[in-house]
């Protein structure tokens, strides 16, 4: 199966072992990226907090160029470039005037054929949870898991138009493929705090905190994510008293198809993981 | 143009803000109320009474978070999340002073990397933002744990075509100073 690709920044930089655990993952499981060409940033909450059509305009360039590729999905792993892409394709469906001057602002044809994909959606709803676990090697065993969806995943959930937005399960259905114990607990679509990270870590502290507080009264020993700037929050901005692994659940995913990358990406951790997994005996 | 009301609706591109009958499920919602001097429902009311000047130089519009919960709470799906971009973006365009500074700061910053390279170099972004701002020291430590880690890289890969994305800019810098949705 072929998909068009867009990693988005984050992805090479601060989520670096996101983006490279998404290709080993893909690959394992025969999803064919063809990155999207000379892709740029989407803009994220710097353009549509400030610039309405700016906002538009990055993330409409990139799906420009994607459509030419010829893929029926674009695979957008990071969950800010994902709900900016959505936002993108939403606000150009439901205003002709508007499709026509993002495309003079950009210099190209918009066509709205993408089917916009978060990594989670490809892997649960592409491939499927059968595929995935005939592929396991090391099922992740005693390993207490929180799925943590957070903000642009989800909502608003007539763009995002994925998994429920109150209790989604798709990524927690993946971590019960992967033989992980995926813990019911009410804080999946809380808020980290986000970019206000570098302007207002006190805030951030207290919500990210909060997201950790409940992780562990639902009894989990880590907490699992699909969005670089959630990672970022959890990994860095807990208080030491409260902090707990944070993994990219396509980590955790290459972990039990017996990958070769994730003792290398668990290093990058703020929060150490290994000796949660060694203790458990999964690496 | 009209009242604020009429100029706020306009952008929003949705449903109208009198739909709001302030139940705040918004305001319950929201990851940042405790932090902002005035509630989300309460910015509506403020904006249905003209309190222009009030709202435009507010911090509350810059500590909103984007994390999109109230709008899909709204029984009856007014957009605040829209509405505090359409706040942001007018406060901009009027010159208001900004309360939310370093918010602001963190977002040229963001948007001038886009400009230069086509993409965002974090190590670029911070160390931007950190000129702009003053503020030298706080992550510092971090900065250089990540370094070391190799997730701060000091030569990112660039977009080929920046004729285009900066041209992008030119044409949205201008449309945003006539500032209208359509």
């Amino acid at each position: 199966m072929k998909v068009s690709y867009y990693p988005g920044c984050a992805l090479h930089g601060t989520g670096k072992e996101f983006g490279l655990s998404v290709e080993a993952v893909s690959k394992a499981l025969g999803v064919e990226l063809m990155e999207v060409d000379d892709w740029s940033c989407c803009g994220a909450s710097s353009a549509h907090a400030t610039n309405f059509k700016l906002s538009l305009a990055l993330p409409a360039r990139d799906l420009m160029r994607a459509e030419k590729d010829g893929a029926a999905d674009m695979m957008v792993p990071c969950a800010a470039c994902f709900n900016r892409m959505k936002a993108t394709q939403h606000q150009l469906a439901k205003d002709e005037r508007l499709k026509r001057e993002v495309e003079e602002i950009v210099g190209d044809d918009y066509r709205g054929t993408l089917a916009v994909r978060n990594a989670i959606d490809v892997f649960h709803n592409l491939v499927g949870p059968e595929r995935i676990r005939e592929k396991i090697v090391k099922p992740l065993k005693g390993l207490k898991v929180v799925a943590y969806y957070g903000c642009l995943l989800v909502r608003p959930p007539e763009i995002c138009a994925f998994d429920d937005h109150e209790n989604p399960v798709l990524m927690d259905n993946i971590m019960t493929a992967l033989g992980a114990d995926s813990l019911a607990w009410s804080y999946k679509t809380e808020c980290c705090g986000g970019s206000l990270t570098i302007t207002q870590t006190k805030y951030v502290v207290k919500l990210v905190d909060r997201l950790m507080t409940m992780a562990r009264a639902s009894g989990a020993g880590c907490v699992v994510t699909a969005c670089p700037v959630c990672m970022a929050n959890l990994d860095m901005r807990a208080s030491e008293s409260l902090q707990l692994p944070v993994f990219y659940f396509t980590e955790l995913m290459a972990l039990a198809m017996g990958l070769t990358g994730p003792e290398k990406w668990f290093k990058m951790h703020r929060v150490d993981p290994r000796p949660l997994l060694i203790g458990l005996g999964l690496i | 143009m009209g009242t604020f009301l009429e100029e706020v609706n306009a952008r929003i591109n949705g449903v109208p803000l009198q739909r709001c009958y302030h139940c705040r499920k918004c305001t319950a919602g929201c990851p940042l109320a405790f932090a902002m001097e005035y509630n989300p429902d309460k910015v509506v009311r403020m904006i249905q009474m003209d309190r222009r000047d009030e709202v435009l130089k507010s911090e509350t519009i810059w500590l909103c978070v984007s994390c999109e919960t109230c709008i899909t709470r709204c029984p009856n799906e007014v957009d605040i999340a829209g509405m505090m971009d359409a706040l942001r973006a007018m406060a901009l365009e009027e010159g208001k002073a900004i309360r939310g500074k370093n918010i602001l700061k963190l977002h040229e910053a963001f948007l001038a990397g886009i400009r230069m390279n086509g993409r965002i170099n974090e190590a670029l972004l911070m160390a931007w933002y950190k000129l702009k701002s003053g503020d030298f020291f706080s992550d510092l430590a971090m900065g250089i744990d990540m370094y070391w880690k190799s997730k701060l890289a000091l030569r990112a890969p660039r977009t080929r075509d920046l004729r285009n994305v900066r041209g992008i800019f030119k044409k949205t810098s201008k449309s945003g100073q006539e500032g209208k949705r359509p």
